[in-house]
């Protein structure tokens, strides 16, 4: 970005709540099932119908606006926002619009190794809408209801960040956040967590907002970082051409990596927003509060610190290791069934483990290697009956079979050799065989002793301790 | 039979005197009869026999409920399985609802018979019936009148003994008004005392279903089946249900009555104010106290209503797009023109007016000065029934300014139709329950007088209605052509 600028940021993001229920009514709020085969009279808007709040909405909205240090209205009102689209069955979507059920907050994120407070303006509930269908409809549009009613929290940021970076930084602070609160799947391809931006640049040091855009629906932290930067251009770009910002909504498209408008602040509805008479207020009271917050998990900062703390981790590999409940947890339960050293533990899960799910594309729910025989293996790293370099071996095998580590070491005959004599035997015959990196090695180049480690190691097959090689051979080149 | 009361027509089909087949085909023989006072817009012959025939069942089974085998009809507004929901409106004139309303299901359960669904204002907006796609229906009483509105094909229905009771709705007099034009008993119940579910929404805050009969103890048998908590409507009440039976016979001595002489003003037609005082003091004479109450605040309730009520309809009608249900424009060229058309060529021309008001009020810049404001007078209002009603147990007034007029008379004036509903719009505001009971007559039409009570207190109305039934006999007058 042309440094005279500043650009000014604030996230509006859609998190879909993982209840069993919709908001409104009793239908499934489970993916992708067959168009309109999870929409209940309720969701349809047929006449006569009424909405009844789904109590485990509230409490999910409750969690997180506890677990960002918010304030939780004890009086919230839902309101109507009238308008009329095909896939919103009453011509009103049931939404928070003066008293939401979640006021300030905030959320603390790191952007290279700097801290920064990004306040939480408010989240309320509301319900989805269905979907559009435009193709393979020769010409017409289908609807399908599915997807009509499901709960959402619509969380709204202060325009505290000031870059792409700091956006993408909060946006995966949050999606951390609802899914270690066990309140959202976090999947943002099937929608779960939609981002909304509000864009504007002014020059640096003035007080005063630009104008700003809004970006509809980026369903990517790489597109929201890609959608942010193009606007940012793009509003640069009109100022330093004489023109002036409009207030207006862009959508982001993605083929062509640029941000194109959709609607002006004029073309914009009139929601017409009142208090909906078929619902009552939501009242929380302490108690509520009280028993939910006794409820609440470790949450990622206090998880990663304690990482640090209690593991001797870096920053980085507690990031890494705490970025989900699910890795953090597997983790902890690896140190434990080990009980040897947590760096051991660290290495492996941020190394081989991690490579190789991200590698086959799975998560660590996933992980075809428990931490069961994850811990087991590592107990014969420790203990010296196998070497690092074999136990990457016995790793691969791990992940292939239901085997445990000592099974596959045991018929595999992957035990390192202990017997000091038969090692000393294998390096004696090296060192007749290979004078010249011999010489080389007493002429003072002590690179020529790693050829000397590597003949040992091929003909004992990798089975014997390569420390304990070493040591032997300078003892035996001493000249 | 059609003159028997609901306790007589129980006690014969318990009796065997006749069966409930033929109770349900003596009255479908007077619906075809007097199909010319178009007080149904649907007669449902096929499921009422086969109801009966359960009913008959159930009877002879020996465990029936008070309502088991007596056929009663519905307001077209209330959800039917299986039989057209048409709200009056050519919107919902292929509409059948895949889900009973609450209400119906109530009386399923009892056993009740349904003859079919009434004639009323389209989507309930209206005081004469006249604004019904399916045309307008006539006063038994005199048949080039209406016979109020919106529940005018109930009032209607009951007056002529088409069915010993039926339901009807009250957003701002429904119930009472056409129960006053019509000379039968009407009684709209607290807000929230009968389930909303599946009852087609006009105004959500103020809607309320309610039972017309032709004497407070048939009103008070319906109530008993409609009224309850319903998981299914958050803004009903979750406080038990009383027998509503029990005290119709307790004594009026010491009843204190307030006359708000708002309701009594320089407005109120002299006939009709007399008529009222007769009425008053016939309870004087039971032994009730009167005093006079001052209400300031309910000369607003007309604008306040018409901004509250046109605010919620014009988004609870939003739904009747031409999208999933309901009636649809032919070949739409675009969305727009679906919405323009289907909505222009089903919607009559009051519903029209109310969400172009109502829409108005909510658009942004006008929400403070109308939407809001409405909501601070209808505070007021209801402060003002508070006060009330902490020195007196019940407020006595008319229900309407006049008698039934005649049909067209005031379909070219809103303003004039809106005021039909003075006396009663302020109640639907505070949330009250209310009801109208036979007072007399002017002109050889029915007045109506209006008993307003506390929250909950529909025992104690049914009560004051009774004992008045007791020593009155303006409630047993039958209609010429329809003894």
């Amino acid at each position: 970005m042309n440094s005279q600028w500043e650009a000014v940021i604030g996230l509006e993001i859609h998190t879909q709540l993982s209840t069993q229920s919709k908001i409104f009514s009793g239908a499934a709020t489970a993916y992708g099932a067959e168009p309109n085969t999870q929409a209940c009279a309720v969701d349809l808007g047929l006449p006569g119908v009424l909405p009844v709040l789904n109590k485990d909405a509230v409490r999910k909205a409750v969690t997180f606006g506890l677990a960002i240090d918010a304030e939780i209205a004890p009086h919230s009102v839902f309101a109507r926002k009238n308008y009329f689209y095909p896939d919103l069955p009453k011509g009103y979507q049931i939404s928070q619009f003066e008293l939401p059920i979640v006021g300030n907050g905030h959320l603390d994120i790191e952007v290279d190794g700097v801290e920064k407070r990004i306040g939480i303006t408010r989240a309320h509930l509301e319900e989805d809408a269905g979907k559009s269908l435009h193709e393979d409809f020769h010409g017409l549009t289908g609807i399908d209801l599915n997807r009509a009613g499901t709960p959402l929290l619509e969380i709204v940021s202060e325009p505290d960040m000031r870059s792409a970076k700091e956006a993408v930084a909060y946006m995966r602070k949050l999606h951390e956040l609802v899914r270690y609160l066990e309140i959202c799947d976090g999947n943002m391809q099937e929608g779960s967590f939609r981002c909304d931006a509000n864009v504007s640049v002014r020059p640096k040091g003035q007080k005063e907002f630009g104008t700003r855009a809004e970006i509809k629906n980026i369903n990517s932290f790489k597109f929201v970082e890609k959608a942010i930067n193009h606007e940012i251009e793009r509003q640069i770009d009109v100022i330093e051409g004489g023109g002036k910002v409009v207030q207006e909504t862009r959508l982001y498209d993605a083929n062509k990596d640029e941000t194109r408008s959709m609607r002006s602040k004029e073309e914009a509805n009139d929601y017409r927003y009142f208090p909906d008479p078929d619902l009552l207020p939501v009242l929380i009271e302490e108690a509520l509060k009280t028993e939910i917050r006794a409820t609440l998990p470790e949450l990622p900062d206090a998880k990663k610190q304690r990482f640090i703390e209690q593991y001797g981790q870096d920053a980085e590999s507690a990031a890494t290791l705490t970025s989900s409940r699910e890795l953090a947890d597997f983790y902890e339960t690896v140190v434990k069934a080990f009980g040897g050293e947590a760096k051991l533990v660290t290495n492996w899960m941020t190394g081989d483990v991690l490579g190789a799910l991200n590698k086959a594309g799975l998560e660590i729910a996933d992980c075809p290697v428990s931490a069961e025989r994850l811990a087991g293996l590592l107990k014969r790293i420790a203990d010296n009956t196998i070497s690092g370099k074999t136990a990457k071996q016995v790793f691969d095998k791990l992940w292939n079979s239901d085997a445990s580590a000592d099974d596959i070491i045991e018929s595999e005959g992957l035990k390192q050799i202990t017997d000091t004599g038969a090692i000393e035997a294998i390096v004696d015959k090296v060192i007749a065989a290979n004078p010249v990196p011999v010489e080389q090695y007493r002429a003072g180049k002590d690179k020529a002793l790693m050829a000397l480690v590597g003949q040992i190691m091929k003909e004992t097959q990798g089975k014997a301790n390569p420390g304990e090689v070493n040591k032997m051979l300078m003892e035996k080149l001493k000249v | 039979m059609h003159n028997l009361t609901l306790s007589e027509l129980a006690a014969g089909l318990r009796s065997q005197q006749f069966s409930s087949v033929e109770l349900t085909q003596a009255f479908l023989s007077r619906i075809h009869q007097h199909q010319d006072l178009n007080a149904f817009i649907s007669v449902s012959e096929d499921t009422a026999l086969q109801q009966a025939q359960a009913a008959d069942q159930l009877i002879a089974g020996g465990n029936a409920g008070p309502l088991a085998g007596i056929p009663i009809a519905q307001k077209d507004i209330f959800c039917t399985l299986g039989v057209k929901t048409s709200c009056g409106s050519k919107m919902l004139d292929n509409f059948i609802a895949p889900y009973n309303a609450t209400v119906v299901e109530h009386f399923n359960q009892a056993g009740a018979v349904m003859l079919g669904k009434l004639n009323m204002d389209e989507f309930a907006m209206g005081s004469s019936n006249e604004n019904s796609f399916y045309g307008p229906v006539r006063n038994p009483w005199a048949t080039d009148s209406v016979p109020g509105g919106s529940s005018g094909g109930s009032a209607a229905a009951v007056a002529a003994r088409l069915a010993p009771a039926v339901t009807g709705t009250d957003t701002g007099g429904s119930i009472r008004q056409p129960a006053a034009f019509c000379g039968i008993t009407g009684l709209k119940p607290t807000y929230g005392r009968v389930s909303r579910y599946g009852m087609i929404a006009y105004a959500s805050s103020l809607d309320q279903g309610g039972p017309m009969a032709r004497s407070a103890e048939d009103a008070a048998l319906l109530l008993q089946t409609m009224a309850g908590f319903d998981t299914k409507d958050s803004t009903s009440v979750d406080q038990p249900v009383p027998n509503y039976s029990a005290g119709l016979n307790d004594s009026l001595q010491g009843l204190k009555i307030g006359l708000p002489k708002q309701f009594f003003s320089a407005g109120l037609d002299n006939q009709m104010a007399a008529t009222i005082q007769a009425a008053i003091e016939e309870y004087r004479k039971l032994g009730a106290e009167i005093q006079e109450v001052d209400m300031p605040n309910l000369e607003l309730a007309i604008p306040a209503y018409y901004v509250i009520a046109s605010a919620e309809c014009s988004s609870n009608l939003s739904r009747y797009d031409g999208v999933r249900f309901g009636y649809r424009c032919q070949n739409p060229q675009d969305l727009a023109d679906l919405y323009t058309r289907s909505r222009g060529e089903a919607f009559g021309a009051e519903v029209k007016r109310r969400i172009l008001m109502g829409t108005y009020a909510l658009s942004a810049g006008y929400y403070d000065a109308y939407y809001l404001k409405a909501q601070q007078v209808r505070r007021l209002i209801s402060d003002d029934f508070k006060r009330a009603l902490s020195g007196v147990d019940v407020l006595m007034g008319p229900v309407t300014p006049g008698t039934a007029f005649r049909i067209g008379e005031k379909t070219d004036d809103p303003i004039q139709m809106y005021l039909e509903d003075i006396y009663t719009i302020a109640i639907n505001l505070a949330g009250l329950p209310a009801m109208s009971i036979p007072a007399g007559f002017i002109d050889g039409k029915p007045v109506g007088l209006q008993v307003i009570g506390n929250y909950f207190s529909e025992a104690k109305l049914l009560n004051v209605g009774h004992r008045y039934q007791q020593a009155t006999d303006w409630h047993l007058q039958v209609p010429k052509g329809f003894e």
